[in-house]
């Protein structure tokens, strides 16, 4: 599976700075993995049934008479191997979303991001006195809550080498959990539609390590 | 049946023809209500429709062929993507299969015609209406540019001025009337008018699924409408129910959108899954495998489909236990679907399968679905899914379900249908090529998209920049997809060939075992010559003369003496004979009374509120011409049937069509009142400080002059039914008007719905009174002025009344209840 993804990162070019299949964080690593297991079983899923249409439209049963093996083709194939598949994928997805929540932990950094058409304001707990515009920094190796919302309509923040996305919805605050195991700098994007300047909405997450960071929030961005 | 001397076939239809033709020359086309005129109208405009949304597509490809193209800027791109979107899903693939239905069900139930002609012909041109006023705009450069799903509030005033976001509201909104007018025709048709002796469990398997489809359009788009409503108030009035600064909630909108918009995918793949098991056992010689398991999967997914719309809206921020339930519901909608696919597996292994065309696209249609439903089942896993909503892989996932599960199957119907429709058969063989050119360039496309997609390209951008690896994933989709147009192209024009062109042929040229090939081919306007007699689910296996039995009218109502349109009303489980329908002839009522409709959707996107009233008053006008001219004159009693058997007339009975029309459409009623109580609640749960304290008063006034007035409406028709004189319609008036001053309460006590979404929400609760208020007194002013001309109240008349008027009146109460009760509590 991973030869795969070896082959997709060549087809993807030099970096693929929003790939998905090019993880960089504990959550997206996680998503990334779900989805190779996902695609692998999907594909066996897929020639099992294209393998029964192509045995069914070979065969020339003989007489009419014979059995037409309901049993087997509704209650085996149809109703209980989805069920089996389904109710494994389903609790197996639902754990792991479970574990990419937002927990309480000692060193959980808070940030805000407050979305507009089009730029993105970044605040932070620590420095109530900081603000930047379109950069998001954080520190390298620790989890980081981003408390999102936004000025006018839906937008979404998403750093796809990181973590999945959440929407920036005008009166409400969603929070999504972030992390950046080793310094230096995530592409993000909205992934909302949101007008017109809907393609330029994007943003950069900087990762400090943590003289950086202190530094940072002492100082400001350099 | 009885036998009759030779020479009876063409007599009966030399009479039938007179009888059910439409008015001769252009004409025709404008005042026709005839299932197969209508059916093919629509047909035809909906494949129009296709063609422009094709071409749309095409530009999409076009622009994102390459980066950083300079094709079209990104206020074009905005309308053009918005546009594919808003054309496919509701004016070709929604209107596409409802043409189908029109032209096919009469044939299946073996019934003449549709249960409401003039109410197919009425859907057909506000459809025809709104969707060219929609294209016209997008000629225009007016179209909406804010995506199908029109979220606010970037589609509210502020963020989008101008008409765009109107033209999407009230067009599509038109469009959905129309729908709904067609779902109430095809529910009543398939409960009661089928052949004599076709059960429940005889009728074939594509009207079981259009029966759950017709019921899934009366409980999916009122929602929708709602929505539509709620919006286009604020956009216009400044009703804010989606400013978060004044009470409201953009996430409302979406509940209501996809509470909407998910069933809208299996009311679109449903009927395609019915046209696959209605084929797939014909190519198959053979029959169905587990017909009562499909139907229950058909019903089961239609129940399924209702409950897993908030996984579009997974990165919304719901709670964590909210999406467990979701995602649960979202991967269990896929078992049904299982049972289906491998019923038709199932059946093909059975039988012995001939490689006619439509079977071709059929594995088409197992090769494509397969896999957009394994994607679907990905998508349906929570953290996947936050990864790639709102990216190129949803994009891809969406375009395999649609055109896996619902363009492929559909043209395997068209050419399996084609004979009965056209009469012609296949002649030139561009088809087969065209397949071969559709479905592996269709993969190679939207595979490529799907990695796009994982690669994080999101969808909706209108360019992008090298060096993220979309280069070449672009380029290979958008020429594959040129390849697939192509190919659709072909297709078109295949069927356009072969139908001015192709061979005339024989009936039920595929052998097949359901009523509809025992008409002759093409299709006559009145269908069957007599309603056919059968006794189990492959009549025509059964007995293959039927066809020369029916048209020698050996079956009932094969008596033309009486000189109208007739055809048989059957028990809804067994299929007895019940009664006879009499049909309405060719009018230009319909056509009219869309007109008017139409009008008065589309004169508010020129402000024209006047224009508005003018037309609603035509359309009271109409709508009681309408109803006034197709009442019956006089009594009838019992007539003859034939064999022996003496029906009533199906007016004079106690449950006349309209009153089962009736009934279904307060269904949807009902679900868009229920919509509206959602929208309080939710806003009262969801919103802070919901409403401000200070605007709960106690006010049980209203309340109890509801209750009267609820009280009398709703003993006047029930006193009707055993008591003649004024005396029941003045009770139902004074009900009326105390429910009407109930209402009044609400603009009286808070006279601007502006200032809050509180304000607003009540005053569309008074709104909802106030209409169905105005409805009940116009029906009663119709049921004096009846009395005045000395036609005494029919039992069935005064039980249709009494729905509306139980529902005005249950609603009604409910309505002012939720109101004002909670301010007595607070």
């Amino acid at each position: 599976m991973m030869a795969c993804g070896a082959t997709l990162q060549l087809l993807a070019g030099c970096q693929g700075q929003l790939s998905t299949l090019h993880p960089a964080g504990p959550a997206a690593a996680t998503i990334a993995e779900i989805w190779w297991i996902m695609l692998a079983g999907s594909v066996a899923i897929l020639a099992l049934v294209m393998g029964l249409l192509t045995a069914a439209l070979l065969r020339r049963p003989d007489s009419p008479g014979e059995p037409e093996r309901a049993g087997l083709w509704l209650w085996t194939l149809g109703l209980a191997f989805p069920l089996i598949v389904l109710a494994a994928l389903t609790v197996y997805g639902l754990k792991i979303g479970e574990r990419l929540l937002p927990r309480e932990g000692p060193d959980v950094v808070t940030v805000t991001a407050e979305a507009r058409q089009w730029a993105w304001s970044f605040g932070y707990a620590d420095a109530p006195d900081l603000a930047t515009e379109d950069i998001l920094h954080i520190p390298a190796g620790r989890p980081v809550d981003v408390r999102i919302t936004s000025l006018d309509v839906v937008h979404s923040f998403w750093v796809p080498r990181l973590a999945g996305k959440l929407d920036a919805l005008p009166g409400h605050v969603n929070i999504l959990r972030i992390e950046a195991p080793v310094p230096g700098t995530y592409a993000g994007q909205s992934a909302e539609f949101s007008g017109p300047g809907y393609l330029g909405h994007v943003f950069t997450v900087q990762a400090h390590d943590p003289a950086a960071w202190d530094q940072f929030l002492a100082e400001g961005a350099p | 049946m009885t036998t009759r001397p030779r020479g009876t076939a063409l007599r009966l239809h030399r009479e039938l023809k007179r009888i059910w033709s439409p008015d001769p020359r252009f004409r025709g086309w404008l005042t026709t209500n005839n299932n197969n005129d209508v059916g093919r109208l629509f047909l035809a405009v909906a494949t129009l429709f296709f063609l422009i949304g094709g071409v749309l597509a095409m530009l999409i490809r076009a622009q994102l062929a390459t980066p950083g193209s300079a094709f079209m800027g990104p206020e074009a791109y905005n309308q053009v993507f918005t546009m594919h979107g808003t054309v496919m899903m509701f004016l070709f693939a929604i209107p596409f299969f409802e043409a189908l239905a029109v032209l096919l069900l009469p044939g299946m139930l073996g019934t003449r015609d549709l249960a409401f002609p003039r109410l197919g012909a009425f859907g057909l041109w506000v459809y025809i209406f709104g969707g060219s006023a929609v294209i016209v705009a997008m000629l225009m450069g007016l179209s909406p540019d804010g995506g199908w799903f029109m979220y606010p509030p970037l589609s509210s005033a502020a963020f989008s001025p101008g008409i765009g976001a109107d033209v999407w509201l009230l067009g599509i909104t038109s469009i959905e009337v129309s729908a709904i007018a067609t779902a109430v025709e095809i529910v009543v048709t398939v409960l009661r008018y089928r052949a004599a002796g076709m059960s429940l469990s005889r009728m074939p398997i594509f009207a079981w699924y259009i029966l759950v489809v017709a019921v899934m359009i009366l409980t999916a788009f009122p929602p929708m409408i709602l929505g539509s409503l709620l919006l286009e108030t604020e956009r216009a009035f400044g009703l804010p129910f989606f400013q978060v600064e004044n009470g409201g909630d953009p996430l409302l909108w979406q509940h209501l959108f996809w509470l909407f918009g998910h069933p809208e995918v299996y009311i679109i793949f449903l009927p395609a899954a019915g046209m696959i098991a209605t084929i797939l056992p014909v190519m198959a010689r053979t029959t169905l495998l587990g017909y009562g398991w499909v139907v229950a999967s058909a019903v089961s997914l239609g129940v399924l489909s209702f409950g897993l719309w908030v996984h579009h809206m997974f990165t919304t921020g719901i709670p964590h236990l909210g999406l467990a339930f979701f995602s649960a519901a979202s991967t269990l909608v896929a078992v049904p679907t299982s049972v289906m696919i491998f019923s038709w597996i199932g059946t093909l292994w059975k039988g012995r399968v001939r490689m006619e065309l439509p079977m071709l696209w059929l594995l088409g249609f197992f090769a494509t679905f397969v896999i957009g439903g394994l994607t679907g089942v990905m998508i349906a896993v929570v953290p996947f899914n936050w990864q790639v909503h709102d990216t190129h892989f949803v994009v891809a996932h969406l375009h395999y379900v649609l055109i896996g599960g619902y363009v492929f199957p559909m043209i395997a119907a068209i050419y399996y249908f084609q004979p009965l429709i056209t009469g012609r058969f296949r002649f030139f063989r561009l088809g087969g090529i065209a397949f071969w050119l559709v479905v592996p360039a269709f993969h190679v496309t939207f595979l490529a998209v799907h990695l796009a997609g994982l690669l994080g390209q999101r969808r909706r951008i209108w360019t992008y920049d090298e060096g993220q690896g979309w280069e070449l994933l672009n380029f290979i989709a958008s020429v594959a997809s040129f390849v697939m147009a192509i190919g659709f192209a072909l297709v078109v024009l295949d069927i356009a060939i072969n139908t001015l062109a192709g061979l005339r042929g024989r009936r039920n040229p595929w052998q097949a075992t359901t009523l509809e090939w025992a008409a002759p081919i093409p299709s006559p306007t009145y269908g069957f010559a007599s309603i056919p007699i059968i006794g189990s689910r492959y009549p025509l296996r059964d007995d293959p003369k039927l066809d020369l039995r029916i048209a020698r009218g050996e079956g009932y109502l094969a008596d033309t003496s009486r000189d109208r349109r007739e055809t048989l009303i059957v028990s809804t489980a067994k299929g007895e004979p019940l009664q006879v329908a009499v049909l309405p002839m060719n009018s230009p009522l319909p056509i009219l009374l869309a007109l008017c409709t139409s009008a008065s959707f589309l004169a508010p996107l020129i402000k024209a509120y006047w224009l508005s009233v003018v037309a609603l008053i035509g359309v009271v006008i109409l709508a009681l011409i309408w109803a006034w001219t197709t009442a019956p004159r006089r009594t009838e009693g019992l007539v003859d049937a034939g064999h022996g058997r003496h029906l009533p007339v199906a007016a004079e009975g106690a449950d006349p069509p309209g009153w089962w029309g009736s009934l279904f459409l307060l269904v949807a009623d009902g679900v868009h009142f229920g919509a509206l109580l959602f929208g309080y609640a939710f806003l009262w749960t969801v919103a802070p400080n919901w409403p401000p304290p200070a605007y709960l008063r106690p006010d049980l006034l209203p309340v109890a002059l509801a209750l009267a007035g609820a009280a009398a409406l709703a003993a006047g028709p029930r006193l009707a039914a055993w008591r003649e004189g004024h005396g029941p319609l003045l009770l139902s008036l004074l009900g009326c008007l105390a429910l009407a001053a109930a209402a009044a309460s609400i603009p009286l006590a808070r006279p601007t719905p502006t200032a809050h979404a509180y304000d607003a929400t009540l005053w569309l609760l008074a709104g909802h009174v106030g209409l169905h208020v105005t409805l009940s007194l116009i029906m009663l002013t119709y049921l004096g002025l009846r009395r005045l001309a000395g036609h005494p109240l029919r039992l069935g008349e005064a039980r249709t009344f009494g729905l509306w008027a139980d529902y005005t009146a249950g609603t009604g109460l409910v309505a002012l209840a939720a109101a004002w009760l909670p301010g007595a509590f607070a």
